[in-house]
């Protein structure tokens, strides 16, 4: 039975998969099967991202003009800090591990699910229940802190809601450490005959290290935010100086988690990008063992850099000497992927597929955004921009230009064997492209006003830097108009795209070598590995291009 | 890469009820397990660092407050506390064996014991707040920072900071110690179901970690909060 | 449109060039790669469907050269960028003291012989300036772009740091750390005058009463004098020429008592015992504002022989009561 000429036949395949093995709400809300899960989280993160977006919107239109002439100056406060938790702690932590990692870390490795289902299920309802426990507090007025926190303002000084929104985010941390202990065990001890550390795809190794990230840091933002709210509840005097508090402590203790936690962010992309370069390439990853090891040195120094966020707060000039050249050093194996991927399209068969394009433009962006990390390590510049606009076009490089472009690619590449469909090639071609200038056109400018010395979180600013202001903001519609072009060809293939293949890529890894979409249990029978991760080139060496 | 049919498939489906079906068998689940309750206790140990953190930096920074703090603190009630923990550690570890025998009768009253032991310790810190709720030492609107013992001077104002550590710490400790004690009865209705047989006692085995883990933050918690700097007994 | 502020500090012009170097090494790399990624994508563009790539073993000497390189280029601008850094956070000896006091949501700046500016500070060109910081409530910024010049002011410490102005004008003042409600309004102007303008602007308008005189008033309400007396057996150290000194602790460590010491001591008076005093200092955590302790340690400072003569002109006030000299 074919589909094209049946509108109304059975959309996804006659075959049994986990999208058809049962039907309604329970089975979806009380499912164990770590493919749905990946797709109720799909579903949750971009609801968030949407809130978090149009509050960027909201952002950008104050700041088209100079006065403070859209908001009041405290709705607009509110405003910044509700784009900032949404989209760190709702959609940017979670997002890769939880959509893309959830769905593909089993199948990676030929398990039949993660290690913990019933875990991965509560993981899924924290998230939820933490995201709407935020959102009340927006609906209801909102808070003022920033995104960060910093004390005495938000345990003394702020008229917001900052108790429930700490208690919010407390949630949904713990969601993020069960998710990572869930892969840490899965890749442990889950891995098909065969499929050594050595032989793993690099997509598992960068979920790997990200849930190292998880574990560790975490909690310590968990019992900050504890704290905070304590103190605000109980007029405790832990971060207060009026009784002897140090708000430089709640730095510390809040960046020893948030710097980690941007790797978070990064590492799953990068994993990500690796998967897209070699399989657009159709040739084994160069340097696979410096890649996957590059991830963990990424892991294990991104705790030992927080205090470059803390360069003008008082802290030692001994501590701001060690901090700089610990983060200096966390830039290396970034750039040693760099090469790695670029390499890789060396002498490569490089199809120009969506995700390629994704990938292709991660490289370019993630690049020149890391490099303007360097700015952020030296002292003596990070002096001068510190909390200006140099350090939010930055961040929103790596975030942004990175991880979410990646995100997309990883999207846009698994989508097949998610859904069991293609989405149409043109549009999402059209839409990469509109995402990248948009892209550009938002940040860039931010990185010129920022050194010109518009600090970050103004919602009124001098006259001479609204020609940046408004090249920032109409980049950012068309960024806006970019993201939403996926989200309506997305859904609409769910109905009308052309069927899937099971390996429409002609790539290598365990999930192609199944069903698209997969059946529930994955695997019929547990695969046995017997070559290396992206094997294209063996047996084939006599249809080699010159 | 190539897949093929694999002999624990053929096992599997003689597979004991407690297997979960995405595990090859079961000593493949007991690792996952045991691997996981780890890395959760190795959260737990970050969870809790985060205030030891800060307690070691005030300590240093206020010595004489916290030190004169310390000293109002019931070196008995703590004391007695920490021998009641570490004989409710005993009595787990005896669960466990009991477990691994297979003995349900002694699986479930070593349980029971264990939790005893456990309600005995935060019926101590009800007892050891109330104190000081009634001599005002709770930080917040209400708190009279108290006189120092050894020179009847009033301590340093940053006394308060010692108890706002000393009540979050404790608390969050007593609130691992309830969880725990949930899980322990939760465990003892399981066991009267018959769950735990020689093959099978993994869940007494994990909860056994996590009850040895809320001792271990205790003994740390008992000397950085009552012994250090203590002038008499 | 310029892409670089007014360079108007010593400092200033350092920046900018490492500034530059980083835009250099950014803009090298960000093309090369862009170059590379691009180049390759086109030469090595798939030309038939079963099409498959050709071989290329991995390098192991391709990874150490592409590891080193970039580990040296980074060591170069971690040394730079500490070099400037060095230059930023050391106050030279001749700097003349300002005192700030930051408050939701404005900047009150002292100069030590009483005038007060809101908002606004006007110094001389080619003059080291000194800025001693407290803030009354949550953490601020004290930012001057043009100055590449940026320090937290964070409740519970002193903050100080330093620059010299090389250029007259007038130049933004932000709060560069988010502080409530109107953090944007938290802003003003820096005023940098040739030396004879700046004369008659100090000559023009009324001095208030000097911090040290205020500070020498809070001295007496805290009944800081009945120790700190120089009467042979006085309970506690005394403060005449403390400031800018070494002191000896009762840990066998010596300190120089300079204004964090000083704030400290009032506020944690347990944490730096004096050899050969009784421990039974008062703390007065909480009890003094961020002001009045700026207060105090102005009038401290202001007893010692180098800080009192650099100190600008006496007050139209009555002079302050001092503590005596004579038995």
């Amino acid at each position: 039975m074919t589909n094209e000429n049946a509108p109304h036949a059975p959309r996804v395949g006659a075959r049994a998969n986990y999208l058809n093995a049962s039907y309604g709400v329970r089975s979806w809300l009380l499912t164990s099967d770590h493919k749905r899960i990946a797709v109720m989280y799909l579903i949750g993160v971009t609801v968030f991202f949407a809130i978090g977006g149009l509050a960027a919107a909201l952002i950008r239109l104050e700041l088209l003009t100079p006065a403070g002439d859209v908001f009041q100056a405290e709705t607009y406060n509110k405003i910044f800090t509700t784009h900032g938790i949404m989209m760190v702690f709702f959609f940017m932590i979670p997002g890769i591990p939880a959509v893309l990692g959830n769905f593909l870390v089993p199948l990676m490795i030929g398990a039949k699910d993660l290690a913990f289902p019933r875990i991965n299920l509560l993981s899924w309802y924290l998230y939820i229940i933490g995201g709407l426990t935020a959102l009340w507090a927006v609906v209801h007025g909102g808070l003022d802190t920033g995104w960060t926190f910093y004390t005495p303002y938000s345990t003394v000084y702020s008229n917001g809601w900052v108790v429930v929104t700490a208690v919010g985010i407390f949630i949904a941390g713990f969601s993020s450490i069960l998710t990572g202990l869930n892969f840490l065990v899965t890749i442990h001890t889950m891995r098909a005959p065969g499929m050594h550390w050595t032989r793993m795809p690099l997509f598992c190794w960068g979920m790997y290290a990200a849930s190292i990230i998880q574990i560790l840091g975490t909690p310590v933002v968990a019992i900050t935010i504890l704290l905070v709210g304590a103190e605000r509840l109980f007029h405790l005097g832990i971060f207060d100086p009026a009784q002897g508090g140090d708000p430089v402590l709640f730095q510390h203790l809040f960046w020893f988690y948030s710097h980690p936690a941007v790797y978070i962010m990064i590492l799953p992309a990068m994993a990500v990008i690796s998967e897209l370069v070699t399989a657009f390439s159709r040739k084994p990853i160069f340097g696979y063992k410096f890649i996957a090891g590059s991830s963990i040195a990424i892991a294990v120094l991104s705790f030992l850099v927080w205090g470059h966020h803390m360069f003008v707060s008082g802290q030692s000039v001994y501590a701001g000497l060690v901090f700089s050249v610990l983060s200096f050093l966390v830039a290396i194996p970034s750039a040693i992927k760099v090469f790695n991927w670029t390499a890789t399209l060396y002498k490569g068969s490089v199809s120009y597929q969506t995700p390629l394009l994704y990938a292709l433009g991660f490289i370019g962006l993630f690049t020149f955004g890391g490099l303007t990390g360097l700015f952020l390590a030296c002292l003596g510049l990070d002096i001068h921009v510190h909390d200006t606009y140099f350090i939010v076009a930055h961040f929103h490089y790596i975030m942004v230009g990175g991880t979410i472009m990646a995100y997309l690619g990883g999207l846009h590449y698994w989508w097949p064997k998610i859904s069991g469909k293609m989405y149409p090639e043109y549009w999402s071609r059209v839409s990469a492209w509109v995402i990248f200038i948009g892209f550009n056109l938002t940040f860039f400018p931010q990185f010129i006003v920022g050194y010109l010395g518009m600090p970050r979180r103004y919602h009124a600013y001098p006259e001479e830097f609204q020609v940046l202001n408004v090249m920032s903001t109409a980049g950012a519609s068309i960024l806006g108009i970019g993201y939403l072009i996926p989200l309506v060809y997305f859904i609409w293939s769910m109905r009308y795209g052309q069927d899937a293949a099971d390996n429409p890529w002609g790539a290598t890894g365990l999930e192609w070598e199944t069903p698209s979409p997969p059946p529930t249990e994955n695997f019929p029978e547990t695969p046995v590995v017997t070559g290396i991760a992206y094997d294209y080139l063996t047996g084939k060496e006599e249809a080699a291009v010159g | 890469m190539g897949s093929s049919t694999h002999a624990a498939d053929v096992a599997a489906r003689d597979a004991p009820p407690e297997l979960r079906h995405h595990f090859v068998d079961m000593e493949a689940q007991k690792e996952a397990s045991a691997l996981g309750m780890w890395i959760f206790l190795v959260t737990e140990v970050l969870f809790f660092g985060g205030m030891f953190t800060a307690y070691v930096i005030y300590r240093a920074a206020y010595t004489r407050a916290f030190e004169g703090a310390s000293n109002l603190l019931d070196l008995k009630l703590g004391a007695f506390n920490t021998v009641v923990l570490i004989l409710s550690s005993l009595t787990m570890a005896l669960a466990v064996w009991a477990g691994q025998q297979g003995k349900k009768a002694l699986i479930i009253l070593f349980l029971l014991l264990t939790v005893l032991l456990g309600s005995t310790f935060l019926g101590v810190k009800v007892v050891e707040y109330k104190q000081k709720f009634a001599r005002h030492e709770v930080p917040g609107p209400h708190f009279v920072v108290p006189m120092d013992e050894a020179t009847h001077q009033p301590l340093p104002r940053q006394a308060e900071m010692f108890f706002s550590l000393y009540f979050c710490m404790t608390g969050l400790h007593a609130l691992h110690m309830i969880i725990g004690i949930g899980l322990l009865l939760w465990l003892v209705a399981r066991a009267r179901r018959g769950d735990f047989t020689v093959r099978y006692n993994t869940p007494v085995d994990m909860v056994g970690l996590y009850w040895h883990f809320v001792d271990i933050v205790w003994i740390f918690l008992f000397p950085l909060l009552y012994l250090l700097g203590r002038h008499t007994l | 449109m310029h892409f670089l502020p007014d360079q108007a500090s010593t400092f200033a012009g350092h920046v900018d060039a490492l500034y530059l170097f980083l835009i250099a090494v950014t803009a090298f790399f960000s093309l090369l790669i862009g170059v590379l990624v691009v180049v390759f994508a086109i030469k090595y563009r798939r030309r038939s469907a079963d099409e498959v790539a050709l071989e290329v073993h991995e390098s192991g000497l391709l990874e150490i050269v592409w590891t080193v390189i970039p580990f040296v280029i980074v060591m170069v601008m971690f040394f730079w960028g500490a070099s400037v850094f060095f230059r930023i956070t050391r106050p030279p000896s001749n700097a003349i003291d300002i005192y700030v006091t930051a408050k939701q949501w404005m900047w009150k700046l002292q100069h030590t012989d009483g005038r007060r500016e809101m908002n606004e500070l006007h110094v001389p060109v080619g003059q080291p300036v000194r800025l001693t910081m407290a803030s009354e409530d949550v953490i601020h910024s004290f930012y001057v772009p043009a100055f590449r010049f940026k320090r937290d002011v964070v409740p519970g410490r002193f903050s100080v740091a330093w620059f010299e102005a090389t250029k007259p004008g007038k130049y933004h003042l932000f709060c560069a750390e988010y502080c409530g409600t109107r953090h944007s309004n938290m802003i003003g102007w820096i005023y940098v005058m040739t030396p004879a303008d700046y004369e008659a602007w100090l000559a023009g308008g009324t001095p208030g009463e000097t911090l040290a005189s205020a500070g020498a008033k809070r001295f007496v309400e805290n009944a800081c004098n009945t120790c700190h007396g120089e009467q042979k057996g006085a309970r506690g150290p005394s403060l005449n020429g403390l400031f800018g000194r070494a002191v000896r602790l009762q840990n066998g460590q010596t300190v120089v008592a300079d204004e964090a010491y000083i704030r400290e001591s009032i506020v944690n008076s347990q944490a730096k015992l004096v050899e050969g005093y009784p421990p039974i200092m008062p703390t007065f955590q909480g009890l003094i504002s961020e002001e009045g302790l700026l207060q105090l340690t102005a009038y401290i400072k202001s007893l010692s022989p180098a800080a009192a003569a650099s100190a600008a002109a006496p007050a139209a006030t009555p002079a302050p009561e001092r503590m005596s000299t004579k038995p």
